[in-house]
């Protein structure tokens, strides 16, 4: 049955797609192509889920090979929940990309990037699927070098820049990922990951398991961006072709951050990340940080591609937050909150897209006052805005309000305060967009059309799905719950 | 002496820090893709070195051997390789891109382009 090999072959068909894009040369069809791709992806991801809610985590073992020899594919409900992201937010980014990326993509690599497309889409995936320490390195970098090739498409010379920089960043998290990965194997003769979990808690006072987790956090948490280490973040988004922002931005941290949770919780354990090691001593306070010190930088760009960069990254910290406070309510909120986010971030960066499809320019000071001419754009901006703020009816308030309860729970007052605080910078940036796009009077001959329906639908679907998802939360919270509960529960 | 014997992480250690180095300390961009060549040599030669067994031979099948080496961290490695390779082709083909757009591949005369576009 073509069923059971479904955790395999939702990874498998983008990656045969992939260079049909390359081999047939015509753009046209590379969209198609690369549009089944990420449906196939959804659709996969969606019966994967109905699976996983009835019959629990799926176990696969690749190539009929058993787990210790071969490699094992594991999909439990928090991969699912990811997955499900993953695929809505690749379908309804290529599905809007078509215009954007003609216009800002020369005409002759148009088919290649969407062969990079799902290239990514399938490392992504796999990432997520994956139960072996070893295979996460490696789809890790093929999504990390597919999206490196993305960002080097942009039409500024700064994206070949950006793109090198975060190719170095990228490259040494990675190997610092390789690198623990390595010791643990020294240690424990295994790179499945149950195994792994079985095998380290006698182990864990080893100063080699120890530099393991130490090597492993860091270099996941280049990849997340997390503060001190999220220089790359801000540049590759910025001179990133729209579609390739609005895609990166709602998959690859939030796939990052994925696999930490699933080391931190499935294979170190409680006990040892946040018992004996306290990682949450140093977790929360960078968390709180990146929330300030990203929002407040935020509020300071001149283009507002940059400026929706740093807010990612203060909306990581938030992510980064509710795993600090160690308890299901604080992984409830990160798991919303990377689902709400890659909603908010998608909807904004494909509005933004539109705006730069009409303009040709993300800057503010060429931006003023185009909004009144571009109603439904700047309808979306605005949704997507209060979204980022947390404002309620909207997915961004669920979230902060798992977040405060989380907080409420270990009596941590400060970081209630915080939060609260930290979404008034962002209504100051939000606002600050809103005034520039709408308020402020045009500068140019108003001859500026709405962006096409081909993208304001999807931006709307994008948009929809946020203040869906901020008042019907069954399914969201619903999922995120259980998946904390698991994670929580599972912990050796 | 017991250091002295694990010679092999004395090296790794050594060629990690130069290659991090390089990447940090130098503006040219080949050289920092050279450094980020030795950095990732080096976590080869942890891989395979944890790998090896005193007075083993090759994994070779055969009735004569009966204490062989690991051959798994090879395997492993051979595939960090391919990507390594992949990584450094793609930075130099950025690199060369990057002098067609700047004419240059040193990162501060490239930051002072940036700041005056």
């Amino acid at each position: 049955m073509i069923l059971e090999h479904l955790p395999i072959l939702q990874v498998a068909i983008p990656l045969v797609l992939a260079p049909l894009c390359l081999l047939l040369r015509n753009s046209r069809l590379a969209w198609v192509i690369a549009l089944v791709g990420s449906l196939w992806a959804f659709a996969c991801a969606v019966l994967l889920l109905t699976r996983v809610l009835n019959n629990g985590p799926l176990e696969y073992a690749l190539g009929g090979w058993e787990a210790p020899w071969g490699i094992a594919l594991r999909i439990d409900l928090t991969g699912c929940f990811i997955l499900l992201l993953t695929g809505l937010i690749a379908s309804l980014v290529i599905f809007w990309a078509k215009q954007s990326v003609e216009n800002e993509i020369r005409r002759d690599q148009i088919n290649l990037f969407y062969c990079m497309y799902l290239l990514c889409l399938t490392g992504i995936l796999g990432i997520i699927a994956t139960g072996d320490a070893f295979n996460v390195f490696v789809f890790l970098e093929i999504s990390s070098l597919s999206s490196y090739t993305m960002i080097a498409m942009g039409r500024d010379r700064r994206a070949l820049t950006s793109s090198f920089h975060y190719l170095v960043m990228g490259t040494i998290g990675a190997t610092f990922i390789l690198i623990a990965i390595g010791m643990l194997y020294m240690m424990t003769g295994t790179l499945n990951m149950a195994d792994l979990a079985e095998r380290l808690p006698p182990l864990r006072d080893t100063t080699t398991v120890r530099a393991a987790f130490a090597f492993l956090t860091v270099g996941l948490s280049l990849k997340v961006a997390l503060l001190p280490l999220h220089q790359w973040l801000p540049d590759a988004y910025t001179f990133a072709p729209s579609a390739v922002s609005a895609f990166l931005a709602g998959t690859s941290t939030k796939v990052a951050l994925y696999v930490l949770l699933r080391f931190f919780f499935t294979v170190f354990g409680v006990d040892f990340v946040f018992t004996d090691l306290r990682l949450d001593v140093i977790l929360l306070p960078l968390s709180i940080l990146a929330i300030f010190v990203a929002s407040i930088i935020a509020v300071f760009q001149e283009d507002v591609k940059r400026m929706l960069a740093y807010s990612s990254l203060a909306q990581i910290g938030y992510m980064t937050l509710g795993i600090a406070l160690v308890n299901t309510s604080g992984l409830t909120a990160t798991l919303v909150h990377m689902f709400n986010h890659a909603l908010i971030k998608g909807g904004l960066f494909m509005a933004i897209g539109g705006l730069c499809l009409r303009i040709g320019s993300t800057r503010f000071a060429v931006l003023k006052g185009v909004g009144r001419a571009m109603p439904w754009t700047m309808g979306a901006i605005v949704v997507g805005g209060c979204g980022l703020i947390g404002v309620p009816l909207t997915a961004g308030f669920v979230s902060k309000w798992y977040l405060v309860i989380a907080a409420i729970e270990n009596g941590a007052w400060v970081v209630v305060v915080a939060i609260v605080l930290a979404s008034l910078i962002a209504v100051v940036y939000v606002w600050r967009t809103v005034e520039t796009l709408y308020f402020n009077d045009a500068e140019q001959d108003t001859s500026l059309k709405e962006a096409p329906l081909a993208m304001l639908i999807p931006t709307w679907l994008m948009v929809i799905l946020v203040v869906w998802a901020g008042i019907d939360t069954g399914m969201t919270v619903g999922i995120a719950e259980r998946a904390a509960l698991a994670l929580i529960g599972n912990s050796p | 002496m017991n250091w002295i014997l694990h010679y092999n992480y004395w090296v790794v250690i050594f060629l990690m820090m130069t290659g991090l180095y390089l990447v940090f300390a130098r503006a040219n961009l080949i050289r920092k893709v050279i450094g980020l060549n030795i950095f990732q040599t080096s976590v080869f030669i942890l891989f395979i070195s944890a790998g090896a067994v005193r007075q083993a031979s090759a994994p070779i099948l055969s009735e004569s051997i009966t204490s062989y080496a690991n051959p798994l961290p090879h395997a492993l490695i051979l595939t960090a390789i391919v990507v390594g390779v992949a990584t450094m082709a793609l930075a130099l083909a950025l690199i060369v891109r990057i002098h067609e757009a700047y004419g240059a591949i040193d990162d501060d005369l490239i930051h002072r382009q940036n700041g005056e576009s």
